[in-house]
This record gives structure tokens, C-alpha cells and sequence, in this order.
């Protein structure tokens, strides 16, 4: 029996304020008062597809092994390397790279869903597979989109062992209906009229499909507990369940007053709310729609109330900052030609043969453990760093990123050239050994004080924008 | 233990040029500036050097690597020249390796200068630049005041003193060194600042603000060394030899290991107290006459007088409150101005705090002359409190 055993989420810390969104634009585009509402996921500076991927796909092996995994799918219309395969980014961030095969799934925002039906597939002989989706869409100034994309992640452990929803029924339909599409040199979506879209796409092509679905697990409309079914138009969901037969009852939130759309993630987050809280004999169907639908029915066993506490959807969206500052937002996406100054000039050139001989330090948060005196290091170094030792080629691989650090030393900088000033960097230590002068993230004035206590998060440092965008990934501390 | 350096060395000549924002000069020119005072100070003949130490620290905007820069510069007549780089402690670099080369018996006369050209790069601050190929992957996004802030929150921590009174501890060590350096017609800053002003001033990097950070100027100074018996045969009075050469590297125990606590300079502590022994200083609190000491930052200065075995662990900040460390104090620290008011040319720093102590004792100080220095004592720090060089000098009478 194959189906979902363990999931996770990641929703970045600041919320932008629609409101703030809406007063600044509204001289151009008045009509967006309707969308004025409630506030939507905003990716910090230096977070992408990528870096939230791996905060959802660490908080989904909260309760399993990284090393059992074989098999790692990555969702996204925005991943950061066209040429470079950014799950394999992700698996070296998790510290994975044996026997392990990774892949990237785009090009439709049902590329979550279509990921996760790979990942249950390749799962069915049991070796575990992590399916993680994320985006981070731009929108136009002043556009609906800009108001209704959230940025965000959802993660899934595939497996066969303790399913927590395993799966009943799936179908999936390809037709080429084109609502909107993203072309290869195009920052932003272009789509078609929304009532075309509604009458002539969802209403023809999701039905027959959903009714395929759930013939295949052998349920009628009204099996249905959970619908889970992304879409830019609210009503449509609703619509969709109803010529189904499934009851009103069980379309679930879309999540859109508070975090927003976050695209090819947005079936699986929405995933992952609805199993919080589902009670075994539960069945959830997810539907996503992107030139086709794929269709998805679970259901819940007892194993789902058993999984160990983990962040999950809930607790990263609990952790919020109101943002308000609408420029700040520009700024963040390159979408405002700030005057970042002479110090921002520094070539960012990645030496790659570095990177790669470094890579479980820089990606994995890899130190070293002295075998002579036990004596936790970062980075690993030839020589043991105790004064009282100094041992010669001594230490061991020693994973730091799970591991609490609390604050040594601190500052704000306001010299140093940051996307997001104040820099607030410090010494770091961590409980067993190792510390390291490292920069803060997802902080503020108050947060950050000597003997804070600190959780590693992997994020942008860089990017190169000399060489076409080369993102450097390494990992901050942000207040626990 | 080594037979060390004191007496066998001594300073025949030095100089060094005005500093400041020297839009009129390259650094060539800021040489020459410096070693035409030098070598009329020294009474010789170029032809006489017989070696010579170059320091320079930032070649990326400067005048390059190598000895080529100032061997065509000055046309020296064909010697050796040694290019030296210790970020901040380079000037104090290239000072130890004349000394040495005298010491030896290699060479009768050799020359050190040092020179730092900073205002071409086009912006305020220190040129940025965060090492090596792996360095810029993993290194904190930070600066100099972000590096050197952190001490005071860790001293703070360490020793149970407020924001408020470190505050006042720091901002004194800065307006004291605006005191004297508004006497001081080489400085690059010859204002007295109020203390309103500096605990008011825009914060750079927290808790430092603007007048806890030292100055960015151009500049350059230069020494020519000999033997005592070589300086007596030429007739020069008052003579003043070095008593000790340390430097105290760091080994990767401060920024790696966790025994370390943020407040204190581990190098400083190891190299003055080597120094005070090749010296022969027993109670430096009471045997040192005046100091010039790396204030790239005043919190910097103040921990420092601690590291310095001065001032008591911890009670620095009262040393300093007190006065003891002002102009007319028991131990006059940065008489001539200091980093706060000559700025921080890089390769020059450690030669220009030489300088200041070779005047002092000579009694040629000016408006600034203290009554009868013997001992004076420099320091410099390159690099940040958790990874440092730390060199001390310390020059006196020759008796």
C-alpha cells in the first residue's frame, strides 16, 4: 500500500498587506479594490524556490530519515536554474546525494501534483521518495496577480511504510488549454479572459476528470471529506464539486485571505493543511488544473494521528510579520531600480571547483567532529581546532543544521551593503562544539539578543546577476 | 627564551606625510612625502641603504604587489626590497623586518615605509573584498565596525556593564583622541568634538556610531634603522632603540572553539607580555610612558588597554572615564590623535605610531610634547577580534 507518510510546509515570515499593495497602485488600477483584502506570503530577499523547498522538505523529515530517501521531486514554474538541477540542490542541502535520484517537474501549475503522482509511483516498491513543491511568481505592478500569488512550499514523503493517507485513486487528462503561460524570456504571466477560462476549460475539463478520479477509488461524490482544488477564481472550486456531487461542506480554504496562490505548490500545501487535521477513514481529493487535470484520492488511516509534531502548514503560518511596506516588496523582487551603492558592486563570481569541494560545508552545514578529542568544529579543517589538542586529520562529518545555535556576539550594520538593512550578522555557537560568524536572517531589533537561541535556515547569500543569475546558497541563523 | 631585539637596533631617521583626504597625491608621491623627512632626518645617503620593507595592504586599488612599487618610486639604488602584508599590522610588519635585517648584521642601514592611497575607490569606508574563493561563500556579510561592534556587545556581556556607561567609556576614548589630535597639524581630523556630538552621531554598525569608527585618509611614513654603535658614530644625541618586536598571530581558536567568549583580544595579551619580557618591563602600568594603540574603533582601544595588561580585566571602561589615559593622564594613549584622527592608511599606520613615539621621546613633539616620555609603546591589530594579528613596538631612550 503505497500512499503519503509524512508531509510539511514552509510559508516565509513576512505578510504583505494587500491593502498597502492596493493604496499605492490604486491612481492606476482602481479596480483592484475587490482584491484589497487580507495580506499574502512575501519570500524575504533571499529566499527562492529552492531555499523553501528545503525548509518544507526539512520539515516534512522531521520524523524520517533524509538518507532513506531515493527518490527527490521537485515542483516548481520557478525554479532558479533552467540548467542545473535544482533537486539535486535540494538533496545536498539535506544532505543526500547516494543512491538517489532527483528530478525537476515544471511547466504547469499542476507540476506539484503531477510530482507527487511520480513520487507515490516510484514509492510502490518501497524505497521512499520526497516530493517538494514551491514557487515564487511574480506579478505585474499594479496586477491582479501580484495581489493573489502567495510565495510558499509543501513537501511529501512517499512511502509504504506508516501511511498516513494512503492512496485510492488517481487520473490524470493532458489537453493543451492554454488559460496563461510564462514564455522562456518572460518574467510574467499572460493569461486569457477569466470568464472563458471558467466556462470553456474548468467546466468542460475538470468534471469528467474528477468523475475518472473517483471512479478509480471507487467512490461516489459524497465519499468526499476534504476537496482540495487551487484556483485563481474562489467560486470555481465550488462550482467544480457541486456537477460532482461532492458537498459543499468539503471544498476546502483556499488559503487566499492569508497567504495567497503559491502556484505549482498551492494542491500540496493545501495537502497538508487539510491532513493537520484529518481523521483516519478521512478521503481527500486534490485536483489541480494546468493545461489538463491530474486527480488525486486519499485516505486517512489511524498512522496520520501519530505523526510526530512538526511545524507543518499551522506553524509557519503562525510565524508572520505584517508587512506594509509595498516598495519593500518591489525591492526584494528586482522590481524597482533601488540605488544600492558602491558596495554592492562586488563581483560575485562562484569559484565552482570550490563549490563542489566544499559542497557538504556550504550546502549540507557539514562540520567536523575530532575523533582524538570529540570536539565539534565548523568548517571541518585539516587540524583540530582545540587548543588542547590539534590533532592531525581527525575529524569526522558532523551535521550542524538541525542543531540550535544560540547568539555569542551581535550587530546590526548599516555600512555593509544588505538587499534588507540593517545586516544583523554575529557569532553563532552550537551546544555540542562549533561556532561561526554567521549572517542573520528573518530578524529584527528585538529578536536578536546575546544568548538568543537560533535555527539554521538555508538561503541566498548572492546572486550573481554578472553571469546570468548564479544564486549562492548557504545558511543563516534566524530566531528559533 | 631568545635573546630578543633590545638595543640592538636603532632609529636614525623618520618621517612621515601629512594625512588626510590627499586628493592631490597618488602613492607615490605620499612616498616621497614621507622619505624626504625620513632621510633628512637620518643624515645619510640613499646609496647607503643597503635593504628595504614595503608595506601596503589593499594592492586591489593601490599601487600593486611586490617591492617594484617603491624601488621605482624612490630609485633605490638596486637593494633588496621586501613587500609586506599583515592587514593593519603591515607598517609594524615592515618596521620588524628592517630591525631584524640590522639586528643581524645583513645591513647597516635599512629603510621601512609603508603606504596606504585609500581615496580612489569612489565611495566612504574601507574598500570591501571578502577573501578567498571559499571565504565569500560562507564569511557573514560583514564590515569592519559590524566585526569590531561585536566586542562591546560581548564585553558588555562578559563584565556586567551597560549600554549606557560603554557608551560614555567609548565615546571618551574618541573625544580624547579629538583633543589631541586637533594639535596635531599632520592629522587628517584637527577638530575637537564635542561628547554630545558622539554619543548623537548616526550609528554605523551597532552600538558604534560614527565617531566610535576611526577615520578612511590617505597616507604614508617611513623609518631608517641602524645600530646604536652605528647611530653614535654619527654623532646623533638622544637616541632612541627598540626594546621589543612582537606579533601574535591567531590560530583559529578564537573564531572556532568555543572557549573563547567575544570580549578580549587573545593575540594582544599574548604579544605584549612577550614583548614586556624582551623589553625587560616588569609593571607596565607603571614603567610605560605613553601609548599609541590600534583604534580602528574605540571600543577597540578600550579592550585593548586591558590586553596591554594596563588597565584590570573588565575595568578598562573605568580607566578611561577616569581620565587615565587622557592627554594630561597618568598614561597618555594616542597623544597624536590616534586612527580617530589620523585615519587608517593601512600600510602606513604602524610606522606613523612609531613615529609619534620616536618625536615624543626626542622631545620634538611641539604643541603636543609630554614631560620626559622614556618608554613608549605602540600596537596594532589586523584583521577582526575573533582571527587577528596583533603586533606591539615598543621604542625608548637609549642609555
Amino acid at each position: 500500500m503505497v500512499g503519503i507518510v509524512a508531509y510539511g510546509a514552509y510559508v516565509p515570515r513576512l505578510r504583505l498587506n494587500r491593502q498597502a499593495v492596493y493604496d499605492a497602485n490604486k491612481w492606476f488600477a482602481a479596480g483592484l479594490r475587490g482584491l484589497a483584502k487580507g495580506e499574502r506570503s512575501m519570500a524575504n530577499w533571499d529566499e527562492d524556490s529552492i531555499t523553501m523547498a528545503v525548509e518544507a522538505s526539512r520539515d516534512c523529515l522531521t520524523s524520517h530519515k533524509a538518507e532513506d530517501v531515493r527518490n527527490i521531486y521537485f515542483a516548481s514554474t520557478t525554479h532558479p536554474f533552467k540548467d542545473r538541477q535544482n533537486a539535486g540542490v535540494i538533496g545536498t542541502a539535506l544532505n543526500v546525494e547516494q543512491n538517489l535520484s532527483a528530478t525537476d517537474i515544471g511547466g504547469s501549475l499542476k507540476a506539484g501534483t503531477s510530482a507527487l503522482i511520480a513520487g507515490l509511483n516510484a514509492s510502490k516498491e518501497g524505497a521512499p521518495s520526497l516530493v517538494a513543491a514551491a514557487d515564487k511568481r511574480l506579478g505585474r505592478v499594479a496586477s491582479a496577480n501580484e495581489l493573489n500569488y502567495g510565495d510558499g512550499a509543501a513537501a511529501l514523503l512517499c512511502g509504504t511504510e506508516n501511511v498516513i493517507a494512503k492512496l485510492i485513486g488517481h487520473h490524470a487528462v493532458s489537453m493543451d488549454f492554454v488559460d496563461h503561460f510564462r514564455g522562456d524570456d518572460a518574467e510574467f504571466d499572460y493569461g486569457w479572459e477569466e470568464r472563458w477560462i471558467r466556462d470553456e476549460g474548468y467546466s468542460k475539463i475538470v468534471p469528467p476528470a474528477v468523475k475518472a478520479g473517483l471512479a478509480a477509488a471507487k467512490l461516489k461524490g459524497g465519499d468526499i471529506t476534504h476537496f482540495i482544488m487551487p484556483s485563481p477564481m474562489p467560486a470555481v472550486p465550488k462550482q467544480m464539486a457541486k456537477i460532482c456531487g461532492i458537498g459543499e461542506g468539503a471544498v476546502r480554504d483556499l488559503l487566499g485571505a492569508t497567504l495567497g496562490d503559491t502556484g505549482s505548490a498551492h494542491a500540496l500545501v493545501m495537502l497538508v493543511d487539510a491532513l493537520e487535521t484529518a481523521k483516519a477513514g478521512d478521503r481527500i481529493m486534490v485536483v489541480a488544473f494546468g493545461q489538463g487535470v491530474d486527480v488525486l484520492v486519499f485516505e486517512v488511516t489511524a498512522e496520520n494521528a501519530k505523526l510526530p509534531k512538526r511545524r507543518a502548514l499551522s506553524g509557519w503560518m503562525a510565524r508572520r510579520k505584517e508587512e506594509k511596506n509595498y516598495m519593500k516588496f518591489l525591492a526584494f523582487n528586482e522590481m524597482l531600480p533601488i540605488d544600492k551603492g558602491m558596495r554592492a558592486e562586488f563581483d560575485k563570481k562562484t569559484a565552482l571547483s570550490v563549490l563542489w569541494r566544499k559542497r557538504d560545508m556550504l550546502y549540507g552545514l557539514v562540520g567536523g567532529k575530532c575523533r582524538v578529542c570529540g570536539t565539534v568544529q565548523f568548517p571541518r579543517s585539516p587540524v583540530c581546532v582545540n587548543p588542547n589538542c590539534h590533532a592531525m586529520d581527525s575529524q569526522d562529518p558532523y551535521a550542524m543544521a538541525g542543531l540550535e545555535a544560540s547568539v555569542m556576539s551581535f550587530t546590526a550594520d548599516s555600512l555593509t551593503y544588505s538587499p534588507d538593512p540593517p545586516a544583523y550578522y554575529g557569532m553563532i555557537t552550537f551546544p555540542e562544539g562549533g561556532r561561526f560568524m554567521a549572517d542573520f536572517t528573518d530578524s529584527d531589533k528585538d529578536q536578536v539578543k546575546v544568548g538568543a537561541k537560533m535555527r539554521m535556515t538555508f538561503r541566498i547569500r548572492d546572486n550573481d546577476t554578472m553571469r546570468g543569475g548564479f544564486k549562492r546558497y548557504f545558511w543563516k541563523a534566524a530566531p528559533a | 627564551m631568545a635573546r630578543g631585539i633590545k638595543d640592538k637596533v636603532a632609529i636614525l631617521g623618520m618621517g612621515c606625510s601629512k594625512f588626510g583626504e590627499r586628493w592631490d597625491a597618488g602613492a607615490e608621491e605620499l612616498m616621497l612625502e614621507a622619505y624626504k623627512e625620513c632621510l633628512k632626518d637620518a643624515g645619510i645617503d640613499q646609496n647607503q641603504l643597503q635593504a628595504a620593507w614595503f608595506s601596503t595592504a589593499i594592492d586591489e586599488v593601490h599601487v600593486g604587489k611586490s617591492g617594484i612599487p617603491l624601488s621605482t618610486t624612490l630609485r633605490l639604488p638596486n637593494i633588496p626590497v621586501t613587500h609586506v602584508e599583515n592587514m593593519c599590522a603591515s607598517g609594524t610588519e615592515a618596521f620588524r623586518g628592517a630591525c631584524y635585517a640590522v639586528a643581524s648584521g645583513a645591513a647597516d642601514f635599512a629603510l621601512a615605509l609603508g603606504v596606504e592611497k585609500l581615496k580612489d575607490t569612489g565611495y566612504g569606508g574601507l574598500p570591501g573584498g571578502r577573501g578567498g574563493p571559499l571565504q565569500v561563500l560562507w564569511n557573514a556579510n560583514g564590515t569592519a565596525p559590524g566585526n569590531f561592534a561585536q566586542l562591546a556587545t560581548a564585553y558588555m556581556t562578559a563584565h556586567g556593564v551597560s549600554g549606557e556607561d560603554l557608551k560614555k567609556a567609548i565615546g571618551h576614548v574618541s573625544w580624547k583622541s579629538h583633543q589631541n589630535g586637533a594639535k596635531n597639524p599632520k592629522a587628517h581630523l584637527q577638530k575637537a568634538v564635542e561628547m554630545d556630538t558622539i554619543l548623537n552621531a548616526p550609528m554605523i554598525a551597532s552600538p558604534l556610531g560614527l565617531f566610535d569608527c576611526c577615520g578612511v585618509s590617505d597616507g604614508a611614513a617611513a623609518a631608517i634603522v641602524t645600530t646604536p654603535e652605528i647611530a653614535k658614530a654619527l654623532g646623533k644625541k638622544d637616541i632612541v632603540s627598540v626594546k621589543a618586536l612582537q606579533l601574535s598571530v591567531s590560530n583559529g581558536s578564537e573564531s572556532g572553539h568555543n572557549s573563547w567568549d567575544g570580549s578580549y583580544f587573545h593575540t594582544t595579551r599574548i604579544a605584549s607580555k612577550k614583548a614586556y619580557e624582551e623589553a625587560g618591563i616588569k609593571s607596565p602600568r607603571d614603567e610605560v610612558s605613553m601609548f599609541e594603540v590600534h583604534d580602528c574603533f574605540s571600543v577597540t582601544e578600550l579592550v585593548t588597554m586591558e590586553d596591554l595588561h594596563i588597565s584590570e580585566t573588565g575595568k578598562g571602561w573605568k580607566d578611561v572615564l577616569d581620565g587615565f589615559y587622557d592627554a594630561d593622564g597618568k598614561i597618555p594613549c594616542q597623544i597624536d590623535g590616534g586612527l580617530k584622527c589620523f585615519g587608517h592608511p593601512i600600510g602606513a599606520s604602524g610606522l606613523r605610531m612609531l613615529y609619534e613615539m620616536y618625536l615624543q621621546i626626542q622631545g620634538r613633539a611641539g604643541a603636543r610634547q609630554l614631560k620626559n616620555p622614556r618608554i613608549g609603546m605602540t600596537h596594532n591589530l589586523g584583521g577582526a577580534p575573533r582571527e587577528n594579528i596583533s603586533s606591539v613596538a615598543i621604542v625608548g631612550r637609549y642609555e
